[in-house]
């Protein structure tokens, strides 16, 4: 069976409801519970861009005319600051498919790790949202997310962050994300992340053959809320060969390996303080005078 | 036989302030652009290389030219090394206008400069997670520290004002003099942290480093070299300082720092090609490709310096350590510039080299530094005096 989008939407809205409120910034390795996303299956997609126009107008975007001659067509090359997102071709002889970008949703964002004040953060349903009350424009997300999602209004005086929020705003007033809502083929769908992997699991073991048989995202650079179908594989489709490690593991256990407990640092301010007392004794007990205040 | 600190003196008009005065005008008018209309009219920023020669110079390598203060700091605090007191003052002062220049580019560079106050301020939403949020409160802090410490010699010449002046200045200088130990530790316990920290932070670029750069050991590396460039500034900055100002050099002294660089080079070098080995990436080295290369040659400018001060008799030279220092610096300069941008790889269709007004700043606040470092020299007691008698190391 297809997802019902309607009821599965009612049933994640009541749950989100449930869990209000600010949410703990996940850094662990599973998904939240009331996980929302796409499912994005390429072989269905017919790449008419209706989803791009649908989002833009969504989110309040101007057209991206910059590639096209004289400025006439919307046609954005790739995500920027005025196309949260994209549908890309690729096509090699007779092999060709479509692709659609946008912020995949990690269950565990690079972005969000990179950011100062957690501007960037996983809030309901699972989504990297933004809050630029908590930005100050680092653009350190950029340099971290393994996608290259988040944009940055360099052309703007008070530039900010620009990424698919999953239509939060929409997905508030009980509508799902544009780009689902408007594609005419459902190569792209939403729903709880449970049930898109299950449903895309299906679509692999009733078409044998027809699909590379992995769901790109369920465990890429520690999953993704988004899951892709593909006949080809999928880094000629842009989504490159990440592990199944989340994408900000090794940094985080590093930090928090150095960090932990605070226990180094005190140590090292701890040793500082005794050979410097150790040092002055040694000194006040060299020389006999009264010490001056010398030269520091 | 401590020599006194005593300032120098002389014309703070000369050509070459004037020239940096110059230079600076040219950063302030480009700083007021940038600040007034944004980013992308002033810089070549773009989404593909959202770190550029602020963040990867001003900023990583600026803030790593001025481990001076940290370096010497370790030696006379920690290591006890008394001798090597009169090098302090004068790296110290490095250090808190490098610094402080840092802060500058970091103000600079964000996008919503205006809101950069959230930082410190909006505790409950700290992420610990950020090695960014780490650099940057320790840089803050650092630089408070950095001032504090030399506070007591800036306000030196207040003091002969009027007699409430000279004994509120006074009761301040005994205060930070009782506490001095708590505060030095503070600093050295900030530089470690934060200089370690640059390296963490470019680790969550991921695979998008290249494998010649991406280690986890990268926190290691930057401190290691970090340490070596603060010994290296002291030598250059002191070698420099001996010429431009007519001063006896303290040969024997930085001819002793000078050795104390030389392991901590060859242990950068042999952890980062033992750590290539360990991983199997030691091969890559020698792909033939521009970041290979680009590798290859930092090894190369790593191990020059080494060379040069094997040789008893260079370590005497004043010529040859000055090279060798300024080679370390660069070497170490070098190593940050590439993993912040070159080693940096976001896909074959993005491209970045710094624009003009990106360069006149950077260029500019260079010359700031080395401006406000000539004027303080001259006025204030940074300087160790001339020694007459012969040379005590």
């Amino acid at each position: 069976m297809g997802l019902t989008r309607r009821a599965a939407l009612q049933a994640m809205l009541t749950a989100g409801a449930a869990a209000a409120g600010v949410r703990p910034a996940t850094a662990g390795d599973r998904p939240p519970a009331d996980a929302a996303g796409l499912l994005y299956d390429a072989t269905l997609c017919i790449g008419c861009k209706t989803c791009m126009v649908a989002c833009r107008e969504a989110n309040g975007l101007a057209p991206d005319t910059t590639a096209s001659p004289h400025g006439l067509y919307q046609a954005p090359l790739d995500l920027s600051v005025r196309a949260k997102t994209v549908i890309k071709l690729y096509r090699d002889g007779p092999v060709q498919s479509f692709v659609k970008a946008q912020c995949n949703h990690c269950i565990d964002p690079a972005c969000a790790s990179a950011c100062m004040l957690g501007a960037l953060d996983k809030r309901e349903f699972g989504i990297v949202t933004y809050d630029p009350d908590l930005c100050i424009g680092c653009r350190y997300c950029e340099v971290a997310c393994p996608f290259n999602v988040p944009k940055f209004e360099f052309a703007s005086r008070t530039p900010k962050i620009v990424k698919c929020e999953l239509c939060k705003e929409r997905l508030a007033r009980g509508q799902e994300p544009a780009c689902t809502d408007v594609c005419p083929r459902k190569a792209v769908v939403f729903g709880r992340r449970t049930e898109l992997l299950k449903e895309a699991k299906r679509r692999i073991a009733e078409n044998p053959g027809r699909y590379v048989p992995r769901v790109y995202g369920e465990t890429e650079a520690g999953g993704t809320q988004v899951l892709y179908l593909s006949h080809v594989p999928f880094e000629k489709l842009g989504l490159p060969a990440l592990g199944d490690e989340p994408a900000p593991q090794l940094a985080r256990t590093i930090q928090h390996g150095v960090y932990r407990d605070l226990i180094a640092p005190m140590a090292l301010y701890a040793t500082a303080v005794m050979a410097m007392v150790r040092n002055r004794r040694s000194e006040n007990r060299g020389r006999e005078e009264t010490h001056d205040d010398g030269a520091r | 036989m401590t020599a006194r600190a005593e300032p120098i003196g002389g014309r703070l008009v000369t050509a070459a302030s004037t020239a940096l005065v110059g230079l600076f005008s040219l950063a302030a008018v480009t700083i007021v652009w940038r600040l007034v209309a944004g980013l992308g009219a002033t810089t070549a920023l773009n989404d593909g290389y959202p770190f550029g020669l602020w963040i990867a110079f001003d900023v990583v390598t600026g803030a790593a030219l001025a481990t001076g203060g940290y370096a010497v700091g370790i030696l006379v605090y920690i290591l006890n090394k008394g001798r090597y007191h009169p090098l302090l003052r004068p790296a110290v002062l490095t250090s808190a206008l490098g610094y402080t220049l840092a802060g500058v580019g970091v103000a600079l560079d964000v996008g919503r400069w205006w809101a950069i106050w959230k930082v410190p301020l909006y505790f409950w939403h700290w992420n610990f997670n950020s090695a960014l949020l780490e650099v940057a409160l320790c840089i803050m802090a650092y630089v408070a520290v950095l001032w504090l410490r030399l506070a007591p010699v800036l306000l030196d010449p207040l003091a002969n004002r009027n007699e409430r002046l000279r004994r509120a200045i006074g009761r301040f200088t005994t205060a930070l003099d009782r506490l001095s130990i708590p505060i030095v530790a503070l600093g050295l316990l900030l530089a470690t942290m934060h200089q370690s920290s640059l390296g963490t932070l470019m680790l969550l670029a991921g695979s998008r480093l290249h494998p010649l750069w991406r280690t986890p050991i990268l926190p290691l590396l930057f401190l290691i070299s970090c340490i070596a460039m603060g010994f290296a500034v002291v030598v250059f900055e002191s070698a420099l300082s001996s010429v431009a100002f007519k001063r006896k050099p303290e040969i024997g002294m930085l001819a002793s720092l000078a050795a104390i660089i030389v392991p901590l080079q060859v242990l950068f070098v042999a952890l980062r090609l033992g750590d290539l080995w360990w991983r199997g990436d030691l091969a890559q080295l020698l792909a033939g490709d521009g970041r290979s290369v680009v590798a290859a040659f930092e090894y190369v400018v790593f191990l020059t310096p080494v060379v040069i001060l094997m040789s008893a008799r260079n370590r005497r030279d004043l010529g040859a350590l000055f090279r060798a220092a300024m080679g370390m610096m660069f070497a170490g300069a070098l190593y940050r510039f590439d993993t912040y941008l070159v080693a940096f790889n976001p896909g074959a269709h993005w491209s970045y080299f710094p624009s003009v007004p990106e360069i006149t700043v950077t260029v500019g606040l260079v010359a700031f530094e080395v401006l406000a470092y000539i004027v303080i020299v001259k006025r204030f007691r940074i300087l160790a005096a001339p020694r007459v008698e012969g040379q005590a190391a």
